[in-house]
């Protein structure tokens, strides 16, 4: 790496810490957390005396987990995707092209905004979960690490996954149906909001090919008992395959990501973002 | 100022074309911009201004021809060349959380690893506010700035790196009469002072002849016409309009020779003439004739106009 590109990657990091902060003291991104966070704990808590068949544990502990999974998945595939969208048409990628090592740069911002986002995004769940249900956060720190660990490798595995799907939708609008779809999708037989063990065979293994019932399932091996694991599939927590399988998404991804960011890049113009700008308004196309 | 125009040009191009499926938007386009010369690209929409501008910038491949912009082709050049050269950009609503001056430090970062001694890189960004009229605005959010007070931060953000070479696509668009002085006043001192050459698009004509060293104009997908506003204005001059009319009935004649026609025109109806005028046409009136001429690609010959 050059002098100017390592440069242009500490610049990175310094833009997304800024706009880590500018989104945190925005009453839209606030009343953002907040909503997920009523909607979430709320959904919890109108099933917090559900008793989990086969354990000896609540609904809350057992769904947590789970939930914080589809919500590290939503937060690193849909909304990087539709801020790299958006950013496409508003021309903050065309200001970073015109720049030098200026992609390099935005690429490494978006990256760290997107990773801190994740903190907050987790903590307005996690912090009224800790105080209104017992027991459904790790009280060890072997647990918390677990939880780092994970989350690293599930971010690693989706984050360059987001910057794909941004880089291949014709426009931000189109993101819901290209991103969000098929992200609804694979949650939902993720074991998500109900256990993917009380769904068909095929199912089971779709789910499995996917990033997100891996990343529910470390985060279950740290939250929950180890007695728990008997009623997952394989009765198991399968570490090992966790670490394996993650991984494999992380590569083939942060594989493919450069690649995809250098095709879309090199079609970026002024002409381009003249265009999404006159058809932005256009809603009945 | 004086200028050595034997050295090479900053930006070079022959045989430039551009075809978009079975359009032809460029069919052959030469031109030179030597080091501190301001041109003026004028042209009526759809010509391929932007899209001349843009492979000159490298955000574009062209379909064929030779490029060379600052010694290299842009769509091969490296970070070292980017950071030469300065874009401005249309903005919209990008970076609407940042402010003018967070924003200028953060992109004139990307500059300081090529900073010279001659030529020290970024843009003091205090200075780069007040040059621009930004001051007042610099820690505002820039969504709360009003569109023309955006414009000027575009241009601050292409100033940003001290560029060698600048290109602007139609960079008063939407800028008020006072703007748009300020803003001709800042590319004066641009190429007078820092001899930075500029390559702007526009299709104000007023703005290119106030603007620029020398005007290309582009017509049918190639450059019609190359010189100064005067050379035009000169050139454009040796046609006229003359109306008269006779037992109430209106004539209108055009001619390069006034005069004689004017004479002659006596001399056969003598007093029977009434309310007689001659107008030279102005430059919008070539402007348009050659625009229409070469759009409906009947004559492209190359108007060559004297310095």
């Amino acid at each position: 790496m050059s002098g100017g590109s390592a440069y242009a990657v500490r610049l990175g990091l310094q833009r997304g810490w800024t706009e880590f902060t500018q989104s945190l003291r925005a009453v839209q991104d606030q009343a953002g957390y907040l909503v997920l966070a009523a909607l979430t704990v709320g959904y919890l808590w109108v099933n917090r005396a559900d008793p989990v068949e086969g354990t000896s544990l609540l609904y809350p502990t057992v769904a947590l987990p789970g939930i914080l999974a589809g919500l590290v998945a939503y937060s690193a595939v849909f909304n990087t995707a539709f801020v790299l969208a958006m950013e496409r048409e508003d021309g903050t990628l065309l200001r970073h092209r015109a720049l030098p090592s200026g992609m390099r740069g935005y690429v490494t911002g978006q990256v760290a905004l997107q990773s801190l986002n994740l903190v907050p995004t987790l903590l307005v769940v996690l912090v009224p979960s800790a105080l209104l249900f017992d027991g459904a956060v790790p009280g060890s720190a072997g647990g918390w690490l677990t939880v780092g660990w994970v989350l690293a490798l599930g971010l690693l595995a989706t984050l360059p996954l987001g910057m794909v799907l941004g880089s291949v939708v014709p426009d931000a609008q189109k993101v819901g149906l290209w991103g969000l779809l098929p992200l609804v999708g694979v949650t939902a037989i993720s074991g998500v909001f109900f256990p993917v063990q009380a769904l068909w065979g095929w199912v089971q293994a779709v789910a499995q090919l996917f990033p997100v019932y891996w990343i529910g399932l470390g985060l279950r091996s740290a939250f929950l008992p180890d007695a728990a694991a008997a009623v997952e599939l394989g009765g198991s927590w399968r570490t090992g395959t966790t670490v394996l399988v993650l991984t494999a998404w992380a590569v083939a991804s942060l594989l493919a990501a450069p690649v995809v960011l250098r095709r879309m890049t090199r079609r970026q113009s002024g002409s381009q973002v003249a265009a999404a700008r006159d058809t932005a308004g256009q809603w009945i196309r | 100022m004086t200028r050595n125009v034997s050295e090479q040009p900053v930006v070079r191009v022959r045989g430039l074309r551009m075809t978009y499926g079975t359009h032809e938007v460029l069919t052959g386009v030469d031109l030179d911009v030597h080091c501190g010369e301001v041109v003026c690209l004028l042209g009526p929409n759809g010509a391929g201004k932007s899209t001349t501008i843009e492979v000159l910038e490298g955000f574009r491949l062209p379909s064929a021809g030779e490029v060379r912009v600052l010694g290299a082709d842009p769509a091969r050049a490296d970070d070292a060349w980017r950071a030469r050269v300065g874009v401005v950009l249309q903005s919209w609503r990008d970076h609407p959380r940042w402010t003018p001056r967070r924003l200028l430090t953060h992109l004139g970062g990307f500059y300081r690893p090529y900073s010279t001694p001659e030529r020290p890189r970024p843009h003091d960004v205090d200075r780069l506010l007040e040059t621009v009229g930004l001051t007042d605005d610099a820690d505002r959010r820039i969504a709360t700035l009003s569109g023309g007070r955006r414009r000027r931060l575009d241009v601050a953000v292409g100033l940003v790196g001290r560029p060698e070479l600048l290109f602007l696509d139609e960079p008063t668009a939407g800028f008020d009469p006072e703007a748009r002085r300020d803003f001709h006043d800042l590319v004066h001192r641009l190429s007078d002072l820092e001899g930075t050459s500029v390559l702007l698009t526009t299709h104000d004509l007023g703005e290119a002849e106030r603007l620029a060293d020398r005007i290309l104009i582009l017509a049918g997908g190639r450059i019609v016409a190359d010189g100064s506003a005067d050379a035009l204005n000169r050139q454009v001059a040796a046609t006229s309009e003359v109306r008269w009319t006779r037992h109430g009935e209106r004539f209108v004649h055009a001619t390069d020779e006034p005069t004689p026609f004017v004479r002659r025109l006596f001399e056969q109806y003598g007093d029977e003439v009434a309310d007689l005028e001659v107008h030279r046409a102005s430059l919008e009136d070539t402007y348009l004739a050659m625009v229409t001429r070469h759009q409906s690609g009947v004559r492209p010959e190359l108007v060559e106009v004297a310095r």
